[in-house]
């Protein structure tokens, strides 16, 4: 384990994680927090485990929050997010999470102060012993968030199905229906017109 | 799927087809003899200007490219004291060809005028003007026109009779 | 086995790569024209050669023009990316035993995670430009690039299975019997189409697509900094090559040649299959685009994947 290379990386990642919170432009934002989620790969792959550091590259910064700049991308924010955003960043935001991650932090504090914290850095993991881990013991695991992941699947699918339509009937439909009032379509000479009017 | 293996492999058969393309400069393109190109100003076949100081030509000109002087010289000769084509506005339509009366001003198979500086398109006189004919060499302007110049007086052109006597009254 | 002198590895690995990318500029532009019955460029030096130099100098000289209303710090980071996400990746290929400059044990999945967030420039430079048309080329980007690395992924999965690795090294060792095209043939279809979509090379080339979306993400580029896309993408095209001699055809075995020279002549093979590709294809739609990805290419990546699983299970076990 390179004691610098963890720290450097881990800096990245705390100050990459404030900036994402305190940006105002949601797509700068999301850069940050990909530069975090590299730093903290960094970090998994110092610690010994390089499979679960590639997997978070791949997955993390090189899809998830791909798909989320897609979507914000896509969604055309403008000034009025940002100015939407300005006004959630007041002192009063500040206090829920002030509080929880104090909380987390005497934890740790607390854990920290117990001793016998060595961790990390004893051997490196080679992908076949995760795929062990994960298809022995853990095998229960893995089927219940593969179900989890089908049943959001098959939402999905769901959701984006247009049933197809027939336009050309239902647009027939749609012109007998309105075509006795006047006020909906086009204007056809003769057909409104009270008698006598110029 | 098995339609883009076979694009890919007509494709690819091209490798060992003659290539189209003529290499320019070493390979001179055809150009025919009535291509509308570079403006030229020829002479007669004595030797002497064309050109009469019309302005028929400047005046036919679209773009305005032709600018010219007209003078005279001793014996009543009309000459252009300058002529001036600017080459960077000229769009060689050939209309200025169609309206001079004395064939002087012609379009040639010459399309190979680039210059690094724009001002070296305008063409003064002594670039315009060749020691020849150009397309029509038989014809002399003067020598067909009842104008009396130095050397040849009424009368004295071809197929050109002597001026009536107005005061005499015989036929 | 990394290379007993890192340094020279780097700086020779780093040299040829951008030297090979950048004389593919000229190479494609001949190979284009020999396919279309042309010459290509044969003006500038012997046999056009230093046409990519005059190239090169006029993109340098050239004003590098950032429009006022783009973000400017991401505008000037995306080209950027590509080329270090490409340069990345190359510290992984095995080139010949020995010339190597990592030799990582889950190269194969550096590879992958590099290709992804290769998606980052295009589409930080589709946003940054803050224009219709790099905004749609740097939407079909990021939906073409992040759908064809699925089954990128999945589509070596076999090729992992029948080497038991993920290292480089290894898998061109597993292949001392017989090359995986043999194998993993419906693998190495999967793959090239896959590189094919995340370099963006002609069949594919939708987030630029020049008659459509005028140039699409690199519209507002102009100087070096699309010169770096320029040569970024044939970073890619080199790096995809590579991958493809690696992982399907043997990397550096071969009879009588030195290795170096069998790796180098299979690579520049797949490179002119590219450009073959690119001289030959249509472009497709967009939805023809991602149907396929998703309703042809991942069922079939996903088939190859277990038939092979099945296969080393039942026979090599």
């Amino acid at each position: 384990m390179n004691v610098i290379a963890f720290y450097i990386a881990a800096a990245i990642a705390v100050l990459t994680t404030v900036l994402v919170i305190t940006r105002k432009n949601a797509v700068q934002a999301l850069l940050y927090l990909a530069v975090s989620l590299i730093s903290v790969a960094v970090i998994f792959y110092d610690l010994g485990a390089p499979f679960m550091a590639a997997l978070e590259v791949i997955i993390y910064a090189g899809s998830i929050i791909v798909l989320f700049i897609f979507v914000v991308m896509m969604l055309n924010l403008g000034k009025r997010a940002t100015e939407a955003e300005s006004k959630l960043l007041h002192a009063r935001m500040w206090i829920g999470p002030i509080i929880l991650a104090g909380i987390l932090i005497a934890e740790l504090a607390y854990l920290l102060a117990q001793g016998n914290t060595r961790v990390g850095a004893a051997h490196v993991i080679p992908p076949r012993d995760v795929g062990l881990a994960l298809y022995r013991p853990y095998l229960l695991g893995v089927e219940i968030s593969s179900m989890l992941l089908m049943g959001a699947l098959v939402g999905a699918y769901h959701l984006g199905w247009h049933k197809q339509r027939k336009p050309e009937t239902q647009d027939a439909n749609r012109e007998h229906a309105t075509s006795p009032d006047a006020g909906r379509g086009p204007v056809r000479t003769g057909s409104g017109r009270t008698v006598g009017a110029p | 799927m098995f339609s883009l293996v076979r694009t890919l492999w007509d494709v690819f058969l091209h490798s060992f087809k003659p290539r189209v393309t003529r290499q320019y400069p070493e390979q001179p393109a055809y150009v025919p003899p009535r291509w509308r190109g570079r403006i030229i100003l020829s002479r007669d076949p004595d030797g002497g200007e064309r050109c009469v100081g019309c302005y028929l030509c400047a005046i036919a000109c679209p773009v305005d490219c032709i600018a010219l002087q007209a003078t005279e010289d001793a014996t009543g000769r009309r000459y252009p004291e300058f002529f001036r084509i600017n080459f960077s506005r000229c769009i060689f339509c050939g209309y200025c060809e169609d309206a001079c009366p004395t064939y002087a001003i012609q379009l040639t198979p010459d399309f190979e005028m680039s210059e690094y500086k724009r001002q070296n398109m305008v063409y003064e006189k002594e670039d315009l003007l060749i020691n020849g004919t150009g397309k029509y060499p038989g014809y002399n302007f003067w020598r067909v026109a009842g104008v009396k110049i130095g050397g040849k007086d009424k009368g004295q052109a071809e197929r050109e009779e002597p001026p009536t006597d107005l005061r005499q009254l015989m036929p | 086995m990394t290379s007993p002198y890192p340094f020279a590895a780097i700086f020779g690995i780093l040299i040829v790569a951008l030297t090979i990318a950048s004389g593919l500029i000229w190479i494609e532009r001949r190979l284009l024209a020999l396919w279309q019955d042309r010459y290509g460029p044969n003006r500038v030096g012997p046999f056009g050669l230093l046409q990519v130099l005059a190239d090169t100098i006029k993109l340098l000289a050239k004003e590098d023009w950032i429009p006022p209303f783009a973000d400017k710090p991401v505008f000037i980071i995306a080209p950027a990316i590509i080329m270090i996400t490409v340069l990345m990746s190359f510290a992984v290929i095995p080139i010949a035993p020995g010339i190597i400059i990592s030799d990582l044990n889950i190269a194969l999945l550096f590879f992958l995670a590099m290709s992804s967030l290769g998606v980052y420039s295009i589409v930080l430079a589709g946003w940054s430009s803050d224009n219709k048309y790099s905004l749609l080329g740097g939407v079909r980007a990021a939906a073409q690039m992040l759908s064809y690395e699925v089954f990128m992924g999945l589509s070596l999965m076999g090729v992992v299975l029948l080497s038991g690795s993920f290292d480089l090294v290894d898998i061109v060792h597993a292949q001392r019997k017989i090359w995986f095209i043999i194998p993993q043939f419906l693998g190495f279809v999967l793959f090239l189409i896959a590189g094919l979509a995340e370099t963006r090379r002609l069949p594919f080339d939708l987030p630029e697509a020049e008659s459509e979306l005028v140039a699409g993400f690199h519209s507002e580029y102009s100087g070096m900094k699309f010169g770096m896309f320029f040569v970024g993408e044939y970073l890619g095209v080199t790096l995809i090559s590579a991958m493809i001699t690696i992982l399907f055809f043997g990397g550096w075995m071969g009879p009588v040649l030195p290795p170096i020279v069998w790796f180098l002549l299979k690579m520049f093979f797949f490179i002119g299959v590219f450009i073959l590709m690119r001289a030959s294809l249509p472009r497709p739609r967009f939805d023809q685009l991602m149907a396929w990805a998703w309703k042809l290419m991942l069922p079939l990546a996903l088939a190859n994947l277990l038939v092979t699983g099945a296969v080393v299970l039942a026979f090599f076990h």
